[in-house]
């Protein structure tokens, strides 16, 4: 047993958490928010600079091999600083269809771009009128001649339009799969806007868009198994992103009691305040030990792995909204105002929860699973 | 970063598991399934049966009886022990006073007492709280006045748990009242029979009586009876309610009631107490509480493994203790929703129940009640969060 991180993980974790705290102030934050893409490039760039993008590619695609800690690490330290860049969506979610869906020549032919800070992917899966987090699709794929065609309305896509490359997930006569399509490709409309959490999000509709047969991720039919693998990763790295925004909440939360003066005094002085405060150190330190414990938990056994990383999304889900709305209340009116973190922060909190199956969807999955422990034996 | 334990570790699970099973008599486990209320005899009998295995205070250091375990090891013990359904021995002899003499104890004093408190020759009660004195034990007044060779004792203790059967009480008397008040404060040793000592009965809500009220009229207790020093009382008792954490938050327990309540569920639903509605309801909150346990666990975990390597203040184990209560208290509180009108009836101790498996339901209510006592006791948990608070967010 040990919560230690190695040489090369402190190092890591010190790098990126430096890069955060000196290039990417709340105020450099605002400012990227302002340009018409909504973030940073030369924020990017900066992530690029270091290898982290190449972080969870293997080492033959050019990648690092980092596993579950390591990116634990580096979440945790974007979360810090409420980046909307799209690490997430290009690395997490889209790189992690390519490790565990795409076939070799498909991961040259992208990889390369994605390490490099100069192709930005995102997956269009989710659709309106099904459930909220799911595996499946109505975007339809029809195969004629050697090429495919898709139709569909994708919602919520995270970064789609800067995408250069989306993700389809549509389902063909073998259930669900998916499908790389070049944002430029005929037929394809995206409609971008601004998530509540300051990250663009996108519409984008396919109207008998055609893509060669290389544009298939893996096999017809693989979509279902490759986005839950993805997804369990996925979600054990937006845990971890929730403890960086919990702890720079917490963090923030406390300063503002030790130097607020009311009544004459400072109101971290109040028994009140106090108790409460703790109460938040308390759900941000429960919330810590489920990011580890996801973190742990991807390469073990996969029923033990996938109740491991829904009780590590489940208590993310409730303490983000204990922080996030404790930290708001404490900081009076100031914290519901547009021009301070804090209130960015709870809204990247509550984003967290929604995102990849909320509290509840992740309760339901483990009542299903008879619970978080295995079967007593 | 990894969560098995060692090859190690796990062999001296297997080990204590083991000896357990041999060594825990099949009535005191019957008892503590069925949460019946363990009698002296019973935990006496419990503890020597430890103590002649060397495991009775195992955190005591080696040449006193100790075992020179690891933090793990000792995680390991206490969650064996609680999965194995065996009481905890005297928490008074084992995790109060005998590490006080181990730590301030003249060799006169250890040589008396040491053994004997292991082996409960000797049963010890706690005399801390006063009626003005509880959260703000330091503004305790029970009088010690020094005459000739002895202290004249005159005042009252409350809550004194297992007073009406203690042979030596361990406690704070105020010996000067003119300075800060947690100065003046002395620790002392008192034999129960000496003369002056009255013990009155309190019953809790749980329908027992382990609490008392002790009442002190001209009781003369030797000088020698001091633990450190006159007026350094309190520096003992923060010794006292400070330093073993590799177990407080008590998963192992939490963890024997989580797998009660999972047979409970499959048991009720089976026999159509449980409505369909009711089962998907109770599935859910249990849900909700392993995650809960799960992240405390976890927790707890991180500070045994910082332990390890010399531990030091931190912040996941600041949250243990009020954590901790508040699982356990929320467990027995689930019980009691499943023992629902049933439940209602009170637990005979001098008749078994005819249905071995239905002791459950009367002693639900009478464990939910008492279970209320571990927020309180050692600090209550408000008094736990100012200390946080104050040490380890500065406010």
């Amino acid at each position: 047993m040990d919560f230690d991180l190695n040489d090369e993980q402190k190092m890591l974790q010190e790098t990126v958490t430096r890069f955060v705290a000196g290039t990417y102030d709340f105020q450099k934050r605002e400012h990227a928010l302002r340009t018409p893409e909504g973030w940073s490039r030369e924020a990017y760039a900066g992530l690029a600079e270091m290898g982290l993008l190449a972080l969870p590619f293997a080492e033959e695609d050019g990648g690092f091999g980092g596993g579950g800690v390591e990116m634990m690490v580096v979440m945790e330290a974007l979360g810090r600083g409420l980046m909307v860049e799209p690490f997430f969506a290009t690395v997490v979610l889209a790189g992690g269809v390519l490790r565990h869906g795409a076939l070799a020549a498909q991961r040259a032919a992208i990889v390369p771009g994605i390490v490099e800070g100069t192709r930005i992917l995102a997956l269009a899966h989710n659709e309106k009128g099904l459930p909220r987090h799911t595996l499946t699709a109505r975007t339809t794929a029809a195969p004629s001649n050697g090429t495919w065609t898709l139709d569909g309305r994708k919602i919520a896509v995270i970064h789609g339009q800067s995408a250069d490359t989306l993700i389809i997930s549509a389902m063909t006569d073998k259930g669900l799969s998916l499908f790389l399509v070049d944002a430029g490709t005929e037929g394809v409309t995206i409609e971008g806007t601004r998530g509540y959490d300051g990250v663009p999000i996108a519409a984008v509709a396919l109207s008998a868009v055609t893509v060669p047969a290389d544009a298939l991720i893996g096999a017809d039919g693989q979509g279902e198994a490759i986005l839950s693998a993805m997804f369990e990763e996925a979600t054990a790295a937006l845990v971890a992103e929730g403890v960086g925004a919990m702890a720079e909440t917490f963090d923030v939360t406390v300063d503002y009691l030790k130097t607020r003066q009311q009544f004459g005094v400072a109101i971290g002085s109040f028994q009140a305040l106090q108790h409460r405060a703790v109460d938040m150190l308390m759900q941000l330190e429960l919330s810590r030990s489920m990011a580890i414990l996801a973190a742990l938990s991807l390469d073990i056994d996969a029923d033990q792995r996938s109740r491991n990383i829904s009780a590590a999304k489940a208590q993310i889900g409730k303490a983000g909204r204990i922080i996030g709305q404790e930290a708001v209340q404490m900081h009076g009116a100031i914290g519901i105002t547009a021009e301070y973190k804090v209130g960015h922060a709870f809204k990247r909190l509550t984003a967290i929860d929604a995102l990849l199956g909320d509290r509840d969807w992740h309760l339901a999955q483990l009542v299903e699973k008879r619970g978080v422990y295995p079967a007593a034996t | 970063m990894k969560l098995d334990f060692t090859p190690e570790e796990t062999a001296f699970r297997d080990e204590v598991r083991a000896f357990l099973k041999d060594a825990l008599p099949d009535d005191l486990r019957q008892k503590m399934i069925n949460r019946d209320h363990l009698t002296k005899d019973d935990t006496v009998r419990w503890q020597r049966i430890l103590n002649a295995r060397g495991w009775a205070v195992t955190h005591w250091p080696v040449q006193y009886g100790g075992q020179a375990w690891t933090p793990a090891q000792r995680y390991i013990f206490q969650e064996e022990m609680a999965l194995a359904h065996a009481p905890e021995g005297s928490p008074f002899n084992v995790n109060m006073i005998g590490p006080v003499l181990c730590e301030f104890g003249t060799d006169a004093q250890k040589e008396q007492f040491l053994a004997a408190t292991a082996n409960i020759d000797i049963w010890w009660c706690q005399g801390f709280s006063e009626p003005g004195a509880g959260s703000d034990l330091a503004s305790l007044k029970t009088m010690a006045v020094r005459d000739g060779d002895h202290y004249v004792l005159n005042g009252q203790k409350i809550w004194t748990t297992q007073a009406q059967h203690a042979d030596w009480m361990f406690g704070l008397f105020r010996t000067d009242s003119s300075g800060r008040k947690q100065q003046g404060i002395t620790f002392l040793l008192l034999d129960m029979k000496t003369p002056g000592i009255t013990v009155r009965p309190i019953e809790t809500i749980d329908g027992e009586h382990d609490a008392n009220e002790v009442f002190f009229d001209d009781v003369r207790v030797p000088v020698e009876n001091i633990i450190g020093e006159e007026g350094k009382g309190w520096d003992v008792a923060k010794h006292l309610l400070g330093s073993e954490r590799s177990g407080i938050a008590r998963i192992g327990l939490s963890k024997e009631r989580l797998s009660q309540l999972r047979e409970l569920e499959s048991r009720l639903a089976r026999d159509g107490t449980l409505t369909e509605e009711e089962q998907r309801r109770l599935a859910h909150k249990l849900a909700e509480v392993e995650v809960e346990l799960r992240a405390l666990e976890l927790t707890q975990l991180r500070v045994v493994a910082a332990d390890a390597h010399g531990g030091g203040a931190n912040a996941a184990a600041s949250i243990l203790k009020v954590k901790g209560t508040e699982m356990q208290q929320r467990m027995t509180e689930l019980v009691t929703e499943l023992a629902g009108p049933a439940g209602l009836s009170m637990p005979d101790h001098d008749h078994a129940p005819n249905d071995p498996g239905e002791g459950w339901v009367a002693a639900a209510a009478p464990f939910y009640f008492t279970m209320r006592k571990v927020s309180i006791f050692g600090g209550s948990n408000e008094v736990q969060k100012n200390i946080i608070a104050k040490t380890m967010l500065g406010l």
